[in-house]
């Protein structure tokens, strides 16, 4: 970066040239000049946006330490005197459930729909970059169209399904998709970063006779790392905030997720205990927030690379 | 789902390579290049089995079965009995119903493009290379990954409501509306403000668009004289415009999709109602109270098609006229 403020002590402030043929270093000098208050501008407004954004964030840290009776009322984000009260009410769990419990629960659904979404989606992506069957063309295309079918279509009729096999009230419903690679963005993630892997690398596999198998497993996807780790967090931060999904299919308050917990929370003592509610609401974002943390470079890269060209 | 996005040039298909590639052994030889190509095709659908599988069983049969309740009377306890049109006779005559589609298309009007407008121009300021860039592009994308969480709904819900902050500054310039979650008119544009606040995803791909716009392009109208907004209207905008078409495309599918936040902000389906005097009972919450709160389970999946050929028509209509304004790069 230059600086600025030197290159505008320098410049001799002599007026743009109207012909517009001005020689060069007057014009540069001058753009400078013009970057110093675009740059506190450039800052304001990102702050101005950043404080919006963070609010609610910062709000409902502040209003887990608060009393019940003070979160909603009162615009001071911390309280004068912060009390742990909600969080010490939340290791009385909710409707004698402890919180552990849907915690448990969420990130048993969780782990299970990464190892499917991994084993799944690979082996799909893998087939549509690097083999060549008859029909794919007609494969993809419906692949594609199911990016873009509303989910809602499949809702009433699944539901019957899974009732019909008696899987309500367990955790099929919620995980057998994962393992068909039913989640197309999955896939097409994978295929994208796959078909842009060097050609060389398996076809010097396949001429030493290794099998798709061996080459899917050895080679293409130990170099797939990045794609996978960013489907790996996805799959993980959406099946935590699923929220229909369980609504729908679970109906025994221990095989809850948090999501469904904290509904119930809602529904049951919402407004008598503002407070808790609040605290859990936090607790409940964390584990989503410490992903971000660790990984937002691989998740804005795979969102950017989404809409590229890969 | 907040993430589930496609791929722009998905639409051009595989075509990249898919045109068959003889080896040079192998072509000499028509009964070994034969036999190639069905182990090739064998390993192919090996490999696609579990897609095939749940593509099958959880896709184009429910599908299918869908289609068929939609002409039935059907509460899950007895068979689904044939009714032929009458659920979308009854559909159409419900107020309710006319009420949900009315409040859906206001939040898909009036959010997408706030959404899309706020994350271009977010996506412009960031676009310029600066300290900070990568931090404030990592913190605004943030709400894109816990928007779609419970917890934020339930914020949202008391930051809108009676006394609290937005109701407050409001009171300031002399409207009360005892805020906004608790108004029968405007608890749907707290919802608009909570998928506003969600721009983060498209500004991620704005910013990835912008960065691929050639900068001798820029340079060349600057020397020819081209101001600001020219360069913005005539460079800007046609080089990212698939970028842009792509996400117009998902955000305004996803917005006729949205469940969660309205439920539990509208204070869920519980007796029934979304909201105060049914404000934020958009469509897919009157979908789930009929089909899981009435079992009309029929009724549901003539609702669930209706919301489908919606979206087609959207689709179709963006791509068609994807033509009169999107430009692809030759050769790309």
């Amino acid at each position: 970066m230059s600086s600025p403020s030197l290159s505008t002590s320098l410049d001799p402030g002599g007026p743009p040239s109207a012909t517009g043929i001005a020689p060069a270093p007057s014009t540069r000098a001058g753009a400078l000049r013009r970057r110093l208050p675009g740059s506190l501008a450039w800052h304001f407004g990102s702050l101005a946006i950043l404080a919006v954004i963070l609010y609610p964030v910062i709000w409902v840290i502040g209003g887990s330490l608060k009393k019940s009776e003070d979160i909603v009322g009162s615009l001071d984000l911390f309280p004068g005197s912060p009390t742990t009260a909600n969080y010490t009410r939340l290791t009385e769990g909710i409707a004698d459930i402890s919180i552990s419990t849907f915690f448990l629960n969420s990130l048993t659904l969780a782990i299970g729909s990464v190892v499917g979404i991994l084993l799944s989606c690979s082996l799909t992506a893998y087939a549509f970059a690097k083999i060549r069957f008859a029909g794919r063309n007609l494969l993809f295309t419906l692949m594609i169209g199911t990016l873009l079918l509303p989910y809602h279509v499949l809702l009433i009729p699944q539901y019957v399904l899974f009732r019909n096999m008696n899987m309500i009230n367990s955790y099929t419903p919620l995980l057998l998709g994962k393992y068909l690679a039913t989640e197309a963005f999955f896939v097409f993630l994978m295929m994208q970063f796959m078909r842009n892997l060097p050609r060389e690398l398996d076809e010097a596999a396949r001429l030493d006779g290794c099998g798709h198998l061996r080459i899917y497993w050895s080679i293409v996807l130990p170099l797939c790392r990045p794609a996978l780790i960013t489907s790996a967090i996805f799959t993980f931060i959406n099946s935590w905030n699923d929220f229909m999904g369980p609504l729908i299919y679970l109906n025994e308050p221990d095989k809850y997720t948090v999501s469904l917990g904290l509904k119930m929370f809602v529904d049951q003592e919402g407004v008598a205990d503002y407070g808790g509610m609040i605290a859990m609401s936090l607790v409940a974002l964390l584990p989503v927030l410490a992903f971000f943390l660790a990984f937002q470079r691989y998740l804005i890269d795979g969102m950017a690379t989404s809409g590229l060209k890969g | 789902m907040g993430t589930a996005v496609t791929h722009a040039p998905a639409m051009e298909g595989l075509s990249k390579d898919s045109e068959p590639r003889h080896g040079p052994v192998n072509s000499s030889r028509p009964a070994a290049l034969k036999r190639r190509g069905r182990r090739e095709n064998l390993a192919g659908y090996l490999f696609m089995s579990p897609w095939i599988a749940g593509f099958l069983l959880l896709t184009a049969g429910p599908m299918a079965a869908s289609f068929y309740f939609a002409f039935t009377d059907y509460n899950l306890f007895d068979a689904p009995k044939w009714i032929g049109l009458d659920n979308f006779s009854e559909m159409f005559g419900d107020p309710r119903w006319r009420h949900s589609v009315q409040v859906t298309l206001w939040y898909v009007v009036v959010g997408t493009p706030l959404k899309l407008l706020l994350a271009l121009s977010v996506a412009l300021l960031l676009a310029q290379k600066r300290r900070g860039q990568a931090f404030y592009r990592a913190a605004f994308y943030a709400p894109s990954l816990i928007g779609a969480s419970v917890s934020v709904a339930i914020v949202w819900k008391a930051i809108f409501s009676d006394d609290a902050i937005v109701d407050r500054t409001q009171k300031i310039f002399g409207i009360d509306v005892g805020g906004w979650t608790g108004d029968p008119e405007m608890i749907i544009y707290s919802l608009v403000a909570l998928t506003v606040w969600q721009f983060g995803a498209p500004m991620v791909i704005f910013l990835a668009g912008l960065k691929q716009v050639p900068r001798e392009l820029y340079e060349a109208a600057e020397v020819d004289g081209a101001g600001k907004l020219r360069r913005f209207w005539n460079i800007t905008l046609p080089m990212i415009s698939p970028v842009l078409f792509f996400n117009v495309l998902l955000e305004t599918i996803h917005s006729f999709q949205i469940f969660s936040s309205a439920y539990i902000v509208g204070g869920g389906a519980g007796g029934n109602a979304c909201g105060p005097a049914d404000g934020s009972m958009v469509y897919t919450c009157y979908l789930y109270v009929q089909g899981f709160e009435n079992s009309r389970m029929g009724l549901a999946s003539a609702m669930a098609w209706m919301l489908l050929v919606a979206v087609a028509l959207v689709t179709a209509v963006l791509f068609w006229s994807q033509k009169r304004w999107v430009h692809y790069e030759e050769g790309a």
